[in-house]
């Protein structure tokens, strides 16, 4: 209970006129008035129309919006959904915001939705993310049902996506996350969840929150310790994920938050990763991926430039990083022309792999390690793109599955680096 | 005549003794300070070591660059050369102690000094130090940063970086240390101001274009480029 003391008064006084509560949403925001409307409105359609019977409560948790997000949250009243959802209230639906000032933005955000689950003592919670615009009613009780009903400690969901969205997901987080772990879990990495009581109050009390890296990574680093803690877990299809357009400037923070958080994580996981041969399914509603096809503008040629750029400017970071096979052959591939350029999947995994030994060594600045990443995913990005293109989905399906195997067949090889350090 | 003589040699050879039996202590007690002092050196010197191998002193110094100097000047790992420094600084510094209970005059003034000099050696090395990590670690981070933001020379841009700090670290490094503080001053001050009256010309005449086309990558083409790429990694 250590943890409700950086809650504020205010907020600890709504708590306690809420009372316990059986199901708690928990909606972390930052100027997202232009979305909140909307996401509010079907979460409370979500929670009428299939849990009318249950005491249920919004928390908003808010970096300092000032847009007005948060009397956007709180401001919108059952009456509102009545005229057009034809949805019966038995229960009053509590909305509740906090604004927090100090710290990061989602680390102080779920920390703060963890700490008032445990207050009300909810037994199902979920997390959305507050720029899911295209979200449905129906994406409520996917989330909620299988910790409500069916036991389970964390529901993590799977979308339907474009065939080239999410790559740093596909090529990357589920390949190793699986490999290393042992579980097929599709999207390991995500803003929208849903988790038990005691998987939350779990997690509240043993992540590192004061130890200054609490807050990144966290909606990673709560998959990796569900599955370390052997909590139960389960996948739902809730549908069409929304594309965001990103910058190319995004992805060095894109990937503090996911790879960081990921090697971070390997380091006080070793026991359980060590001991993993293989990989399992995870028990799923719905398909586990779907993949849309159409047209998708990118800049491959960019990506390729920045890729060779990366490895010629930053050699003497790689030789710190990788092994000098490594170095030499990614030197190879650089000079390579377009149409004969491959990142083939054995270096793929073989780089990440020494990434990951190399962050554990601190053979430099840890986040310069993961910065070095930046443009050796560009070039494996382009040989995706570039041996993707004319593909079907179940062909893209394949190919994960292909770097899967790959990321598996190799665990050794990261093992053997991992142990002659120790 | 012969027993002044006799009384005169007696009286030389009596103060001698005098003399000798005067400093014999203390040169008893130097050669015990010089002893004493060797065996605690070598005590800190092995539990310095100790030390620096536990923080992993060898891998800072790697980062620092300074390793890299010392494989080229021939010289064993950088905590081998720290501790071993230790030691004969301590060692020294227990000799002059034995020497100045000697009492030769002149002599006493000059270890006074030198003892005194001793913590702006050590503030000097510090300095160094902890510069030439500061200055790996800044170069190597702009360096990255200028990689992932598709700037143009960034090699060039790690390696100015670096350059200025270096300068700037030795700069105040030889004003500690009380080396030729005015010529240094002078000397930094010249080759700082010609850096930046370079740049300026450099970017000012010769690179305009250059200039140019960066702030026109920087500014227009970013726009474009968000319109261009529409791959989300997450």
């Amino acid at each position: 209970m250590e943890d409700e003391t950086f809650l504020t008064d205010d907020f600890l006084r709504q708590l306690i006129n809420v009372g316990e509560v059986d199901l708690l949403v928990g909606l972390p925001t930052y100027n997202n008035a232009k979305t909140i409307g909307s996401i509010v409105g079907t979460i409370r359609s979500g929670i009428l129309r299939d849990f009318p019977r249950e005491r249920a409560v919004i928390i908003n948790a808010d970096g300092g919006s000032r847009d007005g997000t948060p009397g956007l949250v709180t401001g919108i009243s059952i009456d509102d959904l009545r005229p057009t959802a034809n949805l019966n209230a038995l229960r009053t639906l509590h909305s509740i915001s906090t604004t927090y000032t100090n710290g990061t933005g989602s680390g102080v955000a779920l920390r703060t939705i963890l700490a008032a689950a445990e207050l009300l003592r909810a037994k199902a919670c979920i997390v959305m993310s507050p720029e899911s615009a295209k979200i449905e009613p129906e994406w409520i009780s996917r989330l909620l049902r299988p910790i409500f009903r069916d036991g389970f400690d964390l529901v993590l969901p799977t979308y339907r996506r474009h065939k080239f969205d999410g790559l740093l997901m596909t090529n990357l987080l589920y390949p190793m996350v699986r490999a290393l772990y042992g579980l097929r879990i599709r999207e390991p990495y995500v803003t929208e969840f849903g988790f038990s009581n005691r998987l939350g109050s779990q997690f509240l009390a043993q992540n590192g929150w004061h130890n200054g890296n609490g807050g990144v990574g966290l909606e990673l680093r709560f998959t990796l310790a569900a599955i370390s803690g052997r909590y139960r877990i389960s996948q739902s299809f809730l549908g069409e994920k929304e594309h965001t357009e990103r910058r190319a400037a995004d992805l060095v923070p894109t990937l503090r938050q996911t790879v960081g958080a990921l090697f971070s994580a390997l380091e006080s996981d070793f026991p359980i990763w060590s001991t993993v041969a293989g990989s399992k399914q995870v028990p799923t509603t719905g398909p586990e991926q779907e993949l849309l096809e159409g047209p998708m503008r990118v800049n491959r040629k960019r990506l390729r430039e920045m890729f060779s750029t990366g490895v010629a400017e930053l050699e003497s970071v790689f030789q710190a990083i990788l092994s000098p096979s490594t170095v030499g052959e990614l030197q190879r591939i650089a000079r390579l022309g377009e149409e004969e350029f491959r990142y083939s999947e054995e270096l793929w995994v073989k780089t990440l792999y020494e990434f990951a030994a190399a962050y554990q060594r601190s053979v430099i600045n840890r986040d310069h390690i993961i910065q070095a990443l930046a443009p050796l995913f560009r070039g494996r990005v382009f040989t995706f793109l570039m041996e993707n293109r004319n593909a079907s989905a179940n062909e893209i399906e394949n190919n994960i599955e292909s770097l899967c195997l790959e990321f598996e067949r190799l665990k050794p090889y990261l093992l053997q680096m991992w142990k002659s350090r120790e | 005549m012969r027993e002044m003589i006799v009384s005169e040699l007696s009286q030389a050879l009596h103060e001698l003794a005098r003399a000798f039996a005067h400093y014999l202590p203390r040169l008893i007690v130097m050669l015990i300070l010089a002893f004493v002092g060797w065996a605690i050196a070598y005590v800190v010197k092995v539990v310095l070591r100790s030390i620096l191998r536990l923080i992993k002193f060898d891998k800072l110094s790697e980062n620092a660059g300074a390793s890299q100097l010392l494989i080229k000047a021939s010289l064993p790992s950088a905590t081998e050369v720290l501790s071993r420094f230790v030691f004969w600084v301590a060692w020294l510094g227990f000799i002059l102690l034995g020497v100045s209970v000697l009492g030769i005059l002149g002599l006493q003034e000059q270890i006074a000094r030198f003892f005194l000099f001793l913590p702006r050696l050590f503030v000097a090395m510090f300095i160094l130090f902890f510069g030439l990590l500061a200055a790996s670690f800044f170069s190597r981070a702009v360096l990255l940063a200028a990689v992932n933001a598709n700037m143009p020379s960034p090699r060039v841009l790690s390696l100015a970086v670096r350059s200025i700090i270096v300068v700037f670290v030795f700069s105040i490094v030889f004003e500690e240390l009380g080396v030729a503080e005015q010529t240094m001053l002078v000397a930094f001050g010249i080759a700082f101001g010609a850096l930046m009256f370079g740049l300026a010309i450099a970017f000012g005449i010769g690179g305009r274009d250059l200039a140019q086309r960066f702030l026109e990558e920087k500014f227009v083409r970013r726009k474009n480029e968000e319109n261009e790429d529409e791959l989300s990694p997450l």
